[in-house]
């Protein structure tokens, strides 16, 4: 089993590649897929650190993997809105390319 | 050396990258999949089985299925002429997860201990010994533990909603209230998707205002 | 008694007032019966409060770092008393207001401004702070612009709501920057928690708490009706007659003096010494007199009272602000009895009025003793007991206080000598013109007895009037009381005073104006400028054209070149300039705004962890 720094390395690497790929893609179903990897890792963190962080009986912090409980089920729900969303957004402009949803400039 | 983590560590790495660098959406959201199984697999060599578990059902079960089955009802292929973004865009996408990276590896680099160590799970059990229980008939956290297998299911249980009795190491009041909370934002989610996906009837354009 | 109980005498007028604003407006049968509904049940509420132990509940309202302002109900002996008083007086009124307005169109708004007044009424009572003290201080301002402009069709009306609105306002403005203050001097807003702070006050300039004292005296200047504040109260009496015997003269205008009572009792008596208690003393004894002067002049059977009304205020104030050892619970006990009696004047004066079909002119009506005897015997109970004839209640409360006023400040004393001179020889004009004699009017000699939900509340409050003076019932129900520490005996010389001066008025009276059908003294130079109130309202007019027109000079200097050209001008640019800038970063790129984002996150890393 690998030690805390290198799961902490491996989050922090999945979730810089899903920052590049919210950065650098124009299609908004891949920005939103990227999101999602980024919370994952943010997962991964959680996970790893309850693992660590044993408790006076010697096992894991179960509170920390709560959280993960919860983080999961609010990505079911955001994912479940924001491709709604997407969707109305494709009915409205015919288009899922977010260099050509620009109707907020100033 | 720890193969199975630098295994999936690597399942799900790469299966990142993919997701970034695939032109098609379908193929992005096939390599999505794939490192999400890297991760439950390392959520699960974290001995936290019931995560995993729950990140392949929902995350490699449930939401891939959405996507997949919202870039098939957009009707979303790999477009013809890939307008690829500008090298500006390129430039610094890449440069702030870079120096992300290289400022989490300097922190990491800084800190000591975090070194792993086997869970002592018979010796923890006898923190969950309820001796008002006849000795045969102890709780299933109590069993599992003595058959020296982690019954994170039941912690994660006992963890979210409370415990009562004074025998156990975990007293927590318990997440009842989030629960209830997260309860009602599906319900809400729920209503919210149908609400949006509604087509009103006096659409002409299937503009905003339709 | 269970806390329910205490929040309810404050909440359950506030709910009657909304249900019926909001969904029974139409509805006037069930609005007027659940307006009444509350006020009886909160009078009983008051009854039962009477016999639980002094405390005070609080709810924290709003907290900054050290800071708190709480939503507290004090129960203690003066709030109790004063409990009684509103609520006894409130609930009286309604029921009158059921007869005398049941022809009135707009009955359920009427009703529901009555319950308005009440909560407001007894959140003034029962505030335990003096923020809390000052927001229900405002919602009984705003309650009686309510009620006198309830007759908003006729202009006099609408004009006098705004009026007593504004000269309040200006009195508010006083006591909020009286009420920092204090607050600046004693560290609390809280009333059990001045008592704590006497210590800081000798610390701190007397001056300086005394300007405090006289700036917190605004506020009652303004809602007491004091002389120079005092123009509105008069014109308030275009309101229904019932709202100017609950606001005009039993409660609303007697807050005033409990507000200053309830802060010498919190924060100790040493605050009224020096010369903020002088000042608020003369100030009432002037009120007191002025006010007596015109009420001798006035020919509509409501001024007279809304005259006697501020005269009678005055002598609270004096006996408040004289700060002497018992001084002020007199001005207190003059309250309790003064509210029964003067509600009973013009709940009567009400009856007369409604008989006579709307005619307030006393030289139009006469006779009225032939028409309708009983509601003339209560009027003349009540003006016993408002001339302080022995035993009626004004008699004990009144004699205390010029026995405070004689052991304090002689000067004050004769002056209110001349007062209680005054007062009889105008409600013996009042009574002889418009009872005695013969009608002089169609109204008057059309009147008919009151119907008998007119006549319950009268009997029920000269009851008040007669009994509420003795001691044991004012042991149990007034405010704030003490044991005369004299006797009333003819050796006493403050007794032989004021007894030669009420003989005096009443035989004065009676000489000048029996068997006559207009004014003797009308004539008289003197006797015009009583009538036209000493000129106050003509004298404030053209003051206030006056500044006006000196300020909107200025003002207009100042908004046409400082403002217009170059602070909004220049603001205008600068804004501009600035807006442009911005909008250039509003470029709608989603990327960009990540970008932005998550460069925004790396610097705030750098910062934190590695710049340190």
């Amino acid at each position: 089993m690998a030690s805390l720094q290198e799961y902490l390395f491996i989050s922090g690497l999945l979730f810089a590649i899903g920052l590049a790929g919210v950065l650098i893609r124009r299609n908004i179903i891949v920005i939103f897929m990227c999101l999602e990897l980024m919370l994952s890792a943010a997962n991964l963190t959680l996970v790893a650190f309850s693992r660590f962080n044993t408790g006076e009986n010697g096992l894991p912090d179960y509170n920390g993997q709560v959280l993960v409980f919860f983080i999961i089920t609010v990505a079911a729900a955001e994912v479940a809105v924001g491709l709604a969303i997407i969707v109305a957004l494709y009915r409205a402009r015919q288009t899922v390319d977010v260099k050509e949803l620009t109707s907020m400039r100033g | 050396m720890p193969v199975f983590f630098y295994a999936f560590a690597a399942v799900s790495v790469i299966g990142a990258i993919a997701l970034v660098c695939f032109r098609n959406p379908v193929s992005s959201a096939i390599s999505m999949v794939g490192s999400f199984v890297g991760l439950a697999a390392l959520f699960i060599g974290l001995n936290a089985y019931f995560v995993g578990i729950i990140q392949i059902l929902v995350y490699a079960g449930a939401i891939m299925v959405l996507f997949l089955f919202i870039i098939m009802l957009l009707d979303l292929k790999a477009p013809s002429a890939f307008k690829r973004s500008s090298p500006l865009i390129l430039v610094g996408g890449l440069i702030i997860p870079f120096s992300f990276v290289i400022q989490l590896s300097t922190v990491l680099s800084e800190v000591r201990g975090g070194d792993p160590k086997a869970l002592p799970l018979q010796d923890a059990a006898e923190s969950f010994y309820d001796h008002e229980r006849d000795p045969d008939n102890q709780s299933e956290i109590y069993n599992s533990l003595q058959k020296k297998s982690l019954p994170d299911v039941n912690l994660i249980g006992l963890t979210l909603f409370g415990h009562k009795g004074d025998n156990a190491s975990i007293r927590t009041p318990g997440y009842n209230f989030p629960l209830q909370i997260i309860g009602v934002l599906l319900l809400v989610a729920t209503v919210g998707v149908v609400a949006l996906s509604l087509k009103r009837k006096q659409s002409k354009s299937g503009g905003p205002e339709s | 008694m269970p806390e329910f109980f205490s929040w309810s005498i404050l909440l359950l007028p506030l709910c009657s007032a909304a249900v019926i604003q909001l969904l029974l407006r139409e509805m006037a049968g069930i609005a007027v019966r659940m307006s009444v509904g509350s006020a009886a049940t909160t009078f009983v509420i008051a009854l039962v409060m009477l016999g639980s132990e002094d405390r005070t509940l609080a709810v924290q309202w709003a907290t900054a770092g050290s800071f708190h302002i709480e939503i507290g109900l004090i129960i203690d002996d003066l709030s109790r008393g004063m409990m009684i008083v509103v609520t006894g007086v409130g609930l009286l009124v309604h029921l009158f207001s059921l007869a005398y307005m049941k022809e009135d169109e707009a009955r359920a708004r009427y009703f529901a401004g009555l319950s308005i007044f009440m909560f407001s009424m007894t959140g003034i009572v029962l505030a335990s702070n003096f923020i809390m003290m000052f927001i229900f201080w405002e919602l009984v301002g705003f309650s009686s612009y309510l009620l006198i402009g309830h007759w908003f069709q006729k202009n006099s009306a609408a004009e006098a709501a705004k009026k007593a609105f504004l000269v309040n306002r200006i009195g508010d403005f006083g006591f909020m920057i009286g009420i920092l203050m204090l607050w600046g001097i004693l560290g609390t807003f809280a009333f059990r928690e001045m008592s704590e702070s006497t210590t800081v006050i000798a610390q701190n300039s007397s001056t300086l708490t005394g300007i405090a004292v006289l700036l917190v005296f605004c506020g009652a200047l303004g809602k007491s009706a004091q002389v120079p504040l005092h123009v509105w109260l008069p014109d308030a009496m275009e309101g229904p007659t019932p709202v100017s015997a609950l606001i005009h003269a039993a409660t609303m205008v007697a807050a005033g003096v409990y507000m200053l009572f309830r802060l010498q009792l919190s924060a100790g008596i040493e605050i009224f010494e020096g010369f903020a208690g002088t000042t608020i003393a003369w100030i009432g004894g002037i009120t007191s007199l002025l006010a007596a002067l015109m009420a001798t002049q006035q020919d509509d059977i409501k001024r007279v009272l809304a005259y006697s009304t501020l005269s009678q205020l005055g002598y609270m104030v004096m006996a408040v602000g004289l700060a002497g050892e018992h001084s002020a619970e007199a001005g207190m006990f003059h309250l309790y009895t003064h509210a029964w009696f003067k509600a009973l004047l013009f709940l009567g004066s009400g009856a007369v009025i409604y008989a006579c079909h709307h005619e307030q002119n006393i030289w139009k009506m006469g006779g009225l003793f032939q028409r309708m005897r009983k509601t003339t015997v209560t009027f003349a109970v009540g003006t016993a007991a408002l001339m302080a004839i022995y035993p009626l209640s004004g008699f004990w409360s009144k004699e205390q206080i010029l026995e405070a006023a004689h052991h304090d400040q002689p000067v004050l004393f004769w002056l209110a000598i001349i007062v209680a001179t005054l007062t009889p020889f105008y409600m013996t004009r009042l009574f002889i013109v418009a009872f005695l004699g013969k009608g002089r009017g169609h109204g008057a000699q059309a009147a008919k007895e009151v119907p008998p939900l007119m006549l319950y509340p009268l009997f029920a409050l000269s009851c008040m009037a007669v009994i509420a003076g003795f001691t044991p019932v004012a042991e149990t129900l007034s405010p704030a009381f003490h044991h005369p520490s004299h006797s009333f005996s003819l050796a006493n010389p403050v007794f032989l005073i004021s007894l030669a001066a009420l003989l005096v008025g009443i035989g004065s009276g009676i000489l000048v104006y029996r068997g006559r059908d207009a004014d003797p003294l009308e004539g008289n130079t003197i006797f015009k400028i009583f009538r036209n109130k000493f000129y106050f309202d003509e004298v404030y007019l053209v003051l206030v054209r006056v500044f006006q027109n000196a300020v909107a000079i200025v003002v207009h200097f100042l908004d046409d070149f400082i403002i217009g050209n170059l602070l909004v001008g220049g603001l205008v640019r600068t804004a501009s300039g600035v807006g442009n800038l911005f909008r250039k970063l509003q470029s709608g790129n989603l990327q960009g705004y990540a970008f932005l984002f998550g460069a925004g996150i790396i610097l705030i890393i750098y910062l934190t962890v590695f710049a340190r």
